[in-house]
């Protein structure tokens, strides 16, 4: 077969597909998107998959495929764990019928995320089976063997990535799906219904399984010796192991751990009982070094020279470990200016939290949540103030005006959230906020589509990720059905700044829950950008005062130059016109081709 | 040892296709070659980048502190961000566009414009080209990735591939020639 240049996700993707996998669901969420994206490209003929409305019940779609006798696959990003927890805890004492692999990505850095939490450590806490590969053949191979490991030894296992590992391209083989046929379903509530009585029982099950599983974990092909005849041990897993080979080349002996859940203590105590020196390097929460450490070799090296902060690169190692080694490389006398992530031109967002700049610090205390819309806490916007996790937009408001009617604040909590979030868990939120009758204003910015991670389909979109037809579910209808009268549910477009101010003027009125609903879709859509391709706006130098008034709603393509302002790239200008509500000179124009 | 290149732009000028198409033509030459690239929030006009690391051997995908042999840059600022990832001795190739990062365009910061100047201070080897004003000129600036590929594939000896054909696979039937075009224009700017 073949070789192909694939990332980490991708090779992922092979790899569940070569191991004859049935069924496969996840959320999507950077750095782990691209693998059921792949899965729906390229293999969807064999795999049965869909976007899920969050990690958990991606989690739970896979669990009932596990228990029906179905080889079953999800994935999610580190804080997708978070939410998906609940059936994994409780799915590794069930155990499998047909193999369960899922993917945690984590995100060293934070390149893409709210914080950086190292994955590792829930494992031991779940009791599950865990693999760390390394480069994107790992991926592919890890993949593929998860299923005999999680089927062998009934268990669930993890296949924990990082950033670089998920979107790093190396040489893959490609290999002949192998086709697996769906076990029989057999009723057996002993171990796939976790009464106390059973769950007892499986407990020490798991707990047996487990030390069968470090019993294998000590000799499997994945945990390995590199012998150089050296006199300092390097213990090191996935990303990691990259990094120290880069560093280090043949000059020290590895450890290379790639089943690193349950840790192959046997092994690493021979190994670490052959040097004086030893190095544990791994990126993040010292996982490793405190098993070394545990095994009674407290003199091994780690976090005492590299930092538990932070995405790991082979200069930081160089710097730790070889001072003084590292090449020479150049200072500039002046800075470059931050350059952050912005709302794109047109994006309908923009319209609603300038809309909302007129009630800051007076009216509304503004909560966001995750999504392209966390941009909006940015100056000068500056149109929210703090976030925490999906679905918490509406949920965490209730509290909040709690706290602040229990000082006399009389300005009123309005939370927000995207359309995609509210299905992942906002719907919950927003439940909480009509049972609790709460004194908030709750919005749903419907742009129709997951926008962040690159424009999945979601449950409000009409196609899913079999690429059928699927029904659309009606936010306003959602919200309606909680209960809330009809004049407490209002749908407007973002980019109609009086419409939206007029809904929320409608929300601080009246006391109890109101609900604001902004739909427009994406700028960034294909049918949209057609649509828009035609247009843009233009400002005319000679009416332009200079007042900077346009500058205020943060678009990428009007710049202020020589005491203008000027729309300088007419190919992301949108023509959305909300640049035009602002001038008050009449100086900007919609242009039509 | 792996040769490092970095590129650095601003999200949506196209670093990935060119990374795609460099990786294509340096595994056709026989190297082991790796690519790292970071999606996500940072795309949304934010400073992108994206590591290729080809040898013999290549472990660590992606590229620390004066590690790199070369920068390119599609941005003049940008170019300045990634000066701290050159190594000593190596080379850096430029636009001389400048795109304006919201703290400057709402007046928070200044734009860098002397940036070429302090980076030619400290760098011998600085190639500064006119990559998206040629490509605009050929028929459209989307075509600014290509024109610095091959400037960059002349500045790294690069040859012995048929650079031209990659550059036709990945580019949009429609716009072949356009790209050809630039690759050329890019290949004989110095």
């Amino acid at each position: 077969m073949q070789m192909e240049m694939l990332s980490g996700n991708e090779a992922v993707a092979r790899g569940v597909y070569e191991a004859g996998c049935h069924v496969a669901a996840a959320y999507p969420g950077t750095p782990s998107t691209e693998i059921l994206e792949n899965i729906g490209q390229k293999y969807k003929d064999k795999i049965y998959c869909q976007w899920a409305c969050n990690e958990k019940t991606a989690v739970e779609i896979a669990s009932g495929a596990s228990i029906g006798g179905a080889r079953a696959f999800a994935a999610m990003k580190h804080v997708g764990m978070n939410v998906a927890a609940d059936p994994i805890f409780t799915m590794a004492y069930s155990g499998v019928n047909g193999g369960f692999v899922f993917v945690s990505a984590d995100d060293p850095g934070c390149h893409s995320s709210q914080n950086e939490q190292d994955n590792r450590l829930y494992a031991p806490h779940a009791k599950i089976a865990m693999m760390e590969p390394s480069d994107s053949a790992e991926c592919r191979d890890f993949a593929k063997a998860a299923f005999d490991i999680s089927e062998r030894f009934d268990t669930l296992v993890m296949l924990r990535m990082t950033t670089r590992v998920c979107h790093s391209k190396s040489l893959v083989k490609l290999e002949e799906r192998q086709e697996v046929p769906v076990k029989k379903y057999v009723r057996d509530p002993k171990k796939n219904a976790m009464l106390p009585a059973h769950a007892r029982a499986r407990h020490i099950y798991r707990e047996e399984m487990l030390k069968k599983l470090e019993e294998y974990s000590n000799d499997c092909p994945f945990n390995r010796v590199e012998a150089n005849g050296a006199k300092i041990g390097v213990v090191t897993s996935g990303i990691a192991y990259e990094h120290a080979k880069e560093v280090f080349g043949n000059t020290v002996d590895y450890l290379k751990l790639g089943l690193t859940y349950p840790l192959p203590r046997r092994l690493m105590a021979d190994f670490c009982s052959k040097y004086d020196t030893i190095y544990v390097i791994e990126e993040n929460d010292p996982y490793l070094e405190d098993a070394v450490h545990a095994l009674g070799f407290t003199g091994a090296i780690g976090k005492a020279r590299l930092p538990i902060c932070d995405e790991l690169n082979a200069r930081i190692i160089r710097d730790a470990f070889l001072p003084g080694t590292a090449e020479e490389g150049y200072e500039a006398a002046i800075k470059a200016p931050a350059r952050p992530p912005v709302l794109c031109a047109g994006c309908p967002h923009r319209g609603f939290f300038f809309a909302l700049t007129k009630y800051l610090n007076k009216s509304i205390v503004p909560i966001g949540d995750i999504g392209c819309y966390t941009l909006g806490i940015n100056p000068p916007l500056n149109a929210l103030d703090a976030t925490i996790c999906m679905g918490s937009g509406i949920s965490s408001i209730i509290g909040l005006a709690k706290a602040l009617e229990m000082q006399g604040d009389t300005r009123k909590a309005l939370g927000c959230l995207g359309d995609s979030t509210f299905f992942h868990s906002g719907m919950t939120s927003l439940m909480d906020v009509v049972a609790a009758d709460a004194n908030v204003i709750a919005c749903i910015l419907d742009n129709s589509i997951t926008a962040m991670t690159g424009h999945q389909d979601n449950p409000g979109t009409t196609r899913n990720l079999m690429g059928e037809l699927s029904p659309a579910l009606d936010i306003e209808k959602l919200a309606l059905a909680t209960g809330l009268a009809r004049d407490r549910v209002v749908v407007v477009d973002p980019l109609d700044i009086e419409a939206v101010r007029n809904a929320v003027e409608a929300g601080l009125s009246v006391k109890g829950p109101f609900v604001i609903i902004t739909r427009r879709p994406c700028a960034l859509i294909k049918e949209v950008q057609k649509q828009n391709a035609a247009r843009h706006c233009e400002i005319d130098g000679d009416k332009c005062r200079g007042c900077k008034q346009c500058m205020k709603i943060a678009c990428p393509a009007i710049e202020f130059e020589n005491g203008k302002a000027r729309i300088f790239d007419t190919a992301s200008c949108t023509g959305c016109g909300l640049c035009m509500h602002m001038c008050k000179f009449g100086a900007i124009e919609r242009k039509e081709k | 040892m792996a040769n490092s290149i970095l590129l650095v732009g601003v999200g949506g000028q196209g670093t990935i296709l060119i990374s795609k198409i460099l990786t294509a033509g340096l595994t056709q030459l026989g190297y082991q070659v790796k690519m790292s690239e970071i999606h996500g929030m940072s795309q949304r006009g934010g400073s992108v980048s994206t590591q290729i690391k080809y040898g013999e051997s290549v472990y660590a995908p992606n590229i620390g502190l004066a590690e790199a042999d070369m920068v390119i840059s599609f941005e003049k600022a940008e170019a300045l961000r990634a000066l701290p990832f050159l190594k000593k001795g190596g080379t850096l190739i430029t636009d001389e566009r400048e795109i304006y990062p919201m703290p400057v365009l709402s007046g928070a910061e200044q734009y860098p414009h002397g940036a070429i100047d302090e980076i030619k201070k400290h760098v011998e080897h600085v190639l500064v080209i006119k990559a998206a004003e040629t490509a605009e000129r050929l028929g459209s600036i989307r075509a600014q990735n290509i024109v610095l590929l091959g400037a960059l594939v002349k500045a790294m000896k690069l040859d012995g591939v048929d650079w031209e054909e990659l550059v036709k696979r990945f580019v949009p039937a429609k716009a072949v020639d356009m790209n050809i075009a630039a690759y050329r224009a890019g290949y004989g700017m110095e």
